[in-house]
This record gives structure tokens, C-alpha cells and sequence, in this order.
């Protein structure tokens, strides 16, 4: 089984320790992991806001970077559902359809794909979990509040496999946390309010750590944590699953 | 309203100047998203009767000539009288002659959010025809002059003291009075002597049934009732999409509609009209402004299945911090924002835009309206139709070029790196939106492409 590591832009230029801990964990569990060099972007950024006639561009480079694996996985699910949803190429369209198929999220990777059932990892300290919409009402992670439906959770149930982690309650378990793409800047008031609402509901709980699927929306909440002084840090959910403390 | 040149960014600032009034409407409208959660959790079946009302009005919209058809038949033999609109301005206009034609100047209303998207309080006060709203949110609203801020809650956006400042103003309460009780009483009174008094009602339509000819129209108040079954003339105003095909199908729509609005079980009042009393009219006006034209957007038709339950405003994180109003629009929210372009694309081409796609709009939809898939398709949209600000089409422009080409992305990532770790005030001031309440992440040594190619 060859594993395409697909990195998005941001967690590469901001975020390197999220993507080496998703390959060194990846690694650990036996997987034939590489990382393709040209690749880029998914095209989100540009699409979200209305452009989607301009990731053309983004599409072409990711459908080449990655149509030889037999599977892509990559820390983050808002991105991995951009691909899923949105990718095309009019020159390469069955490696386009064939790579909307084999995309995951880690998390999703590791329960559905490797189905891991016990992890080398050790991280005692009280974790606030951020449910990121596109992986949980986009990618189905994990069951939503709305919905009348049994409970279950794939980036929950491999943070049971950690040893000394205490998972703290939230107030609204699965609510926005405001980061949204372009969103954060053009409803700049908005945006930064439901991410001090958020981030106050993991703080009021004690968690030490916050951490979730997307880093995106750490950045966001992390943004307005160091703003505030807070000592409370953000981190992958593939930092934690990978480290030994 | 001094709203209308103001996009919902700049009024949803407005808003967010005072912190605590958005931390109390938030809470507000949460636990109306929870009492949501309790009622619909007691019924097994829920995620059935959403998937049951979802597939009716995919039925009722591929139909709809049809239904409607059989509903005006089926009306007249009860002896109802049909009109039909093919815009705002010929709704107002029949309501007007109809009150001019019995020599009628005042008008009670109950609720009904196509009057508001037609403005016809406005028309019709323009016209010297005095309207008062009966429904207690919309009469506040009314009092202070403000359109509606929600759906189902017009009101949600005061606090009990500015209705008791209201009250004293108009009502002639006890200044400083805002005991709930006592400002209820106060409407009720007064509402009572408006009842008696009006000799022309209008109402709302929740649910026409073209099976038997009669509508429903759904109250906690009873205040549709009162106007109605007081009034010489009853006229209802509905939307061509209201109609349901059987009666039957009602008992799947008003389980879901009032669990999904406020948690209740049912409306107070569901009360069916099928044909007027002796000596006394009922007109049904049957109103399109705009609605065929969205059946015919093929992304967009199944935003016509919305039976106005306001689940998706409660439950939107971004309407609860940023107040109705920001909408600019009679229906706000979630919803509001994918049928407004449809009426005016370049006037509400940033509603789309008001969304972080988060998704829980769609889940609460009792008719499963894919709310914030429909988001993104007005987004792109509105750009193909040339509505995008020049700056960000410039900012996107680049940002593609950048994009498509590994070594401009490498360059200007590590640019992008060594501004920030060398010269952080090029990006940390008062221009950069992020940083404005938001530290920027602190740039690491290498990228991880960098950091991949040394160790691997």
C-alpha cells in the first residue's frame, strides 16, 4: 500500500510539527509513506470565496502530485473535503474521480483504512477537543448535536487509546469555532467572537491543551489565546497520537 | 433603517460594539437551539419525518402547477376567493382594493413573513390604510419601527426593559415597568379593543391543502383566530410553494415545525380554514415575487421546501452574534441569505458570504434544505455574475497564480516566513484584519517541504 502524504499550504509554511508527526506516525504504523515535492494547495481558499474558476491551477498540480498512490491522507479535514467535493481536471478527469475516492483525513485513515486498535502513545495532561465542522458535518468524523442519531467518534476513539489523557467536557461540544477561511478576515467581528466563545468554554473547563483535525481552526483559536495571555497551547490531534510524555 | 448601504460585515460590527448584548443574544437563541434538541430527541422517528416532509416537497415542487391548481378549485367551491400575484406590487395592490372596495381603513395582521418581504405595511399606510400587528413580537417591532430581526422571534433582539420603554411611550404603561406579565396584559388589552374594532383581518399560510382546499395557519397566540373570526374579510396571503398535497401530510409538518422553531410539541393554535361563514369573505392571495424564478435556478429550487421555522437561525452561529438586522433583509439568517440573490442579486450579494459553512444549518432543517452547500453556490454565483469587490478579485487573482506553481509557492512562502520573523510590523498592524484581535502564528525555521527534503 503506497500513501500519498498530501500537506495543506498553511500547516507546511506554519504548522511543520502537525505534518511530521502525521508521517512519523504514519511511519510507525507501517506505512509506505511519501511526501510528492510540488505539490501545493487544495484550492480552497480561492473556491470558498467564490472563485472556484480559479483552481484550475491547484487542481491540475494536485492531481498530478498524487494520482500514482493507492491512497492520500493528510492532517486535515476541511481540505481533504474540498478534494472530495470540488476536485476536477478536464485533462486527467478519472484521476481526478479516482483521487475524490482515496482521500482521507487522518483520523478516518487510521480507524477505517489501518483500522488501529491500540497506540504507542502517552500525553498526560486534560485535552479540550475542537470539533472541526468540514471533518465532522463534511467527512462524518464524528455524530453531530443536531442530528437524532447514536453517538460515535473517530478522532475521539483514538484519543482513548492515549495513555494519561484526560478529555474534558465542553458546554457545545460541536459549535464553530469562527476561523471559516477567508471568512476570519472579511467578517473580521464575527469571526474573532465565536472564537473567544470557544476557546472560553475549553479554558472553563481547565484543558491545558486544545486540540482537534484542522489545524486551521487551532490557528484561529490560538490567535486569540496568545492575544489573551493564555498559557493553554493548541496541538494536531497527530502530535498527541505520536508523542510519549 | 439607516442599513442600506452597509454590508453584513459592517453591520454585524455594529453589533459587536457591545459585547454583552451579543454574549445575551447568543445565549438566548442557544437555548432555544437546546430546548430544539430536547423535543425533537423524544421522537425516535425524527431523522424519518425530516427525510418523510423532504420527500413531499420535492413532490409539491415538481408539481407545484398542479397542486395549485387543484387548491384554487377545490378553495372556490368552498366558496374562498383566489387571486393570484405575480409580484410584491400586485399583492399590495389587491389587498388594497379589496379594503377600498368595502370602504375599509384599518387592518389587523397576524404574522406573515411575505407581507414583510412585500413591504405591504408600508404600501398600505402610504395608501391611508392604518395596519396593526397583532402577533406581540411584530406589534413591538412595529411600536419601535424596526422590521423584524427573525422569523418566528421578530423581536428575539430586545430585552424586556426597551419593550417596557416601548410600552410607556405608546401603551401608556408605568415607566420603568417591565414585568412581563404586566406588559402582556398591557397588549392583550389593547390588542382586544383592535380585534373588536377592525372589520378587514389578514393572516399568514403555513400549509394550503390542495386535496381539500383549505389552509392552516399556525399561532401560539390565537391571534390569527381573533382577527379572522371577527373581521367582515379575511384575506391570507401565501406563497405559491405553501401548498401540501393531502391533509394527511399535515400531521408530518406540524410535528416538525414548532419542535424545530421553539421545542414545543405543536403550535398552541393550528387553525384550519376551509370556507367563510355567513355574509363574511375569505380571499386567498396566491403570491410567485420571485419563486419561479428560483424553481428554476436548479442549484437552488429546494431552498422552496422552507416551511419559515427559524430552526437554522437559532442554531447559526454566525446570526446569533450578529443580530437579524445584519441581514438586511425580512427573512435573515441561513436561509435568508440563499433566497435573497435570488430577489436582488447585487443588493444582497454578501449574504452568502455571512456563513463560515459550518454545516448545522442543514442539520436542524426539518425539510433538509442543504443550506450551506446552497452558500457556496450563491458564492460562486455572485462572483460569475461580477458582484466581488475589485481588491478581493485582484487578492484571489494572485493568490491562484501563486498557487499553481510550486516554486512561487516555495518563494513567497519563505518570504512570507522571513517578514514575519524579521519585520513583524509589515503584517502585525492596524491594516491586517487578523491581526487586529488575533496574534499571527509564530513562523517556524523551516517549512515542512524543507524540513521533508533534508530528513527523508
Amino acid at each position: 500500500m503506497k500513501v500519498g502524504l498530501f500537506i495543506p499550504c498553511y500547516v507546511d509554511q506554519f504548522y511543520p510539527g502537525a505534518a511530521i508527526a502525521t508521517l512519523q506516525l504514519l511511519e510507525k504504523l507501517g506505512v509506505d509513506v511519501s511526501y510528492p515535492k510540488n505539490q501545493t494547495c487544495c484550492g480552497q481558499p480561492m473556491a470558498n470565496s467564490g472563485f472556484a474558476h480559479l483552481t484550475g491551477g491547484c487542481d491540475k498540480l494536485f492531481t498530478e502530485s498524487f494520482r500514482h498512490f493507492d491512497y492520500i491522507v493528510a492532517p486535515s479535514g476541511s481540505c481533504v473535503l474540498h478534494i472530495k467535493e470540488h476536485l476536477h481536471s478536464t485533462e486527467n478527469a478519472d484521476d481526478a474521480a479516482s483521487i475524490r475516492n482515496k482521500i482521507y483525513e487522518l483520523s478516518s485513515f487510521l480507524t477505517d483504512i489501518l483500522q488501529v486498535e491500540s497506540l504507542p502513545a502517552r500525553f498526560p495532561f486534560k485535552v479540550g477537543v475542537h470539533q472541526s465542522c468540514h471533518g465532522q458535518r463534511g467527512l462524518y468524523l464524528s455524530q453531530m448535536s443536531e442530528l437524532v442519531a447514536p453517538g460515535f467518534s473517530k478522532p475521539g476513539k483514538l484519543l482513548n487509546m492515549v495513555e494519561g489523557i484526560d478529555i474534558v467536557q465542553l458546554n457545545r461540544p460541536d459549535e464553530c469555532c469562527g476561523f471559516g477561511g477567508t471568512f476570519c478576515v472579511a467578517e473580521e467581528a464575527v469571526s474573532v467572537k465565536m472564537g473567544k466563545d470557544r476557546v472560553e468554554d475549553h479554558l472553563s473547563h481547565g484543558a491545558e491543551y486544545i486540540t482537534g483535525v484542522d489545524m486551521s481552526c487551532l490557528m484561529h483559536m490560538e490567535g486569540i489565546l496568545r492575544r489573551q495571555g493564555s498559557k493553554v497551547k493548541v496541538i494536531h490531534l497527530a502530535e498527541i497520537l505520536n508523542s510519549y510524555q | 433603517m439607516s442599513t442600506e448601504t452597509k454590508d453584513h460585515a459592517a453591520l454585524a460590527d455594529d453589533f459587536n460594539k457591545d459585547e454583552d448584548r451579543v454574549d445575551w443574544h447568543d445565549e438566548t437563541l442557544w437555548w432555544i437551539r437546546q430546548k430544539r434538541d430536547k423535543a425533537v430527541n423524544k421522537l425516535p422517528d425524527w431523522e424519518l419525518l425530516r427525510d418523510t416532509a423532504s420527500a413531499i416537497k420535492d413532490n409539491v415542487l415538481s408539481n407545484l402547477s398542479v397542486y395549485l391548481q387543484e387548491f384554487e378549485a377545490k378553495a372556490q367551491n368552498n366558496g374562498i376567493i383566489i387571486h393570484w400575484a405575480a409580484n410584491a406590487e400586485m399583492h399590495n395592490k389587491i389587498v388594497l382594493d379589496l379594503l377600498k372596495a368595502k370602504g375599509i381603513r384599518q387592518m389587523v395582521k397576524s404574522k406573515s413573513m411575505l407581507t414583510e418581504e412585500c413591504h405591504l405595511n408600508e404600501y398600505l399606510e402610504n395608501n391611508n390604510i392604518e395596519v396593526i400587528d397583532s402577533d406581540l413580537g411584530e406589534r413591538i417591532v412595529q411600536l419601535a419601527k424596526e422590521p423584524p430581526s427573525h422569523i418566528v422571534l421578530p423581536c428575539i433582539h430586545k430585552k424586556k426593559e426597551e419593550i417596557g420603554e416601548l410600552f410607556h411611550l405608546h401603551l401608556g404603561t408605568d415607566k420603568g415597568n417591565s414585568d412581563p406579565q404586566y406588559l402582556t396584559e398591557t397588549a392583550r388589552q389593547h390588542l382586544r379593543n383592535i380585534f373588536i374594532t377592525r372589520r378587514a383581518s389578514l393572516t399568514g399560510v403555513n400549509f394550503a391543502i390542495a386535496q381539500t382546499g383549505e389552509f392552516v395557519v399556525c399561532t401560539n397566540e390565537g391571534n390569527a383566530d381573533m382577527g379572522a373570526h371577527l373581521a367582515d374579510i379575511h384575506i391570507a396571503s401565501m406563497g405559491v410553494e405553501k401548498i401540501i398535497p393531502e391533509r394527511k401530510h399535515l400531521g408530518v409538518f406540524l410535528r416538525l415545525l414548532t419542535r424545530s422553531a421553539t421545542g414545543q410539541p405543536i403550535t398552541t393554535y393550528s387553525s384550519h380554514y376551509s370556507k367563510p361563514r355567513d355574509s363574511k369573505e375569505i380571499h386567498v392571495i396566491i403570491v410567485d415575487n420571485g419563486r419561479s424564478k428560483q424553481l428554476g435556478r436548479a442549484d437552488f429550487r429546494n431552498s422552496l421546501k422552507c416551511i419559515r421555522c427559524g430552526a437554522c437561525m437559532n442554531t447559526c452561529p454566525v446570526y446569533r452574534r450578529s443580530g437579524g438586522h445584519s441581514y438586511h433583509n425580512a427573512i435573515s439568517g441561513p436561509i435568508g441569505a440563499i433566497l435573497a440573490p435570488n430577489l436582488d442579486m447585487e443588493k444582497f450579494a454578501d449574504l452568502p458570504f455571512a456563513s463560515t459553512l459550518c454545516g448545522s444549518c442543514s442539520n436542524v432543517c426539518p425539510v433538509k434544505i442543504d443550506i450551506h452547500q446552497q452558500l457556496y453556490k450563491w458564492r460562486q454565483v455572485i462572483v460569475q455574475n461580477g458582484y466581488a469587490p475589485a481588491a478581493k478579485k485582484a487578492a484571489m487573482k494572485l493568490m491562484s497564480i501563486t498557487l499553481s506553481s510550486p516554486f512561487l509557492y516555495h518563494t513567497s512562502g519563505k518570504a512570507g516566513r522571513m517578514v514575519l520573523r524579521f519585520a513583524p510590523f509589515a503584517v502585525n498592524n492596524r491594516f491586517n484584519p487578523w491581526f487586529k484581535q488575533r496574534d499571527m502564528p509564530a513562523p517556524p525555521d523551516q517549512s515542512f517541504g524543507e524540513w521533508y527534503a533534508k530528513n527523508r
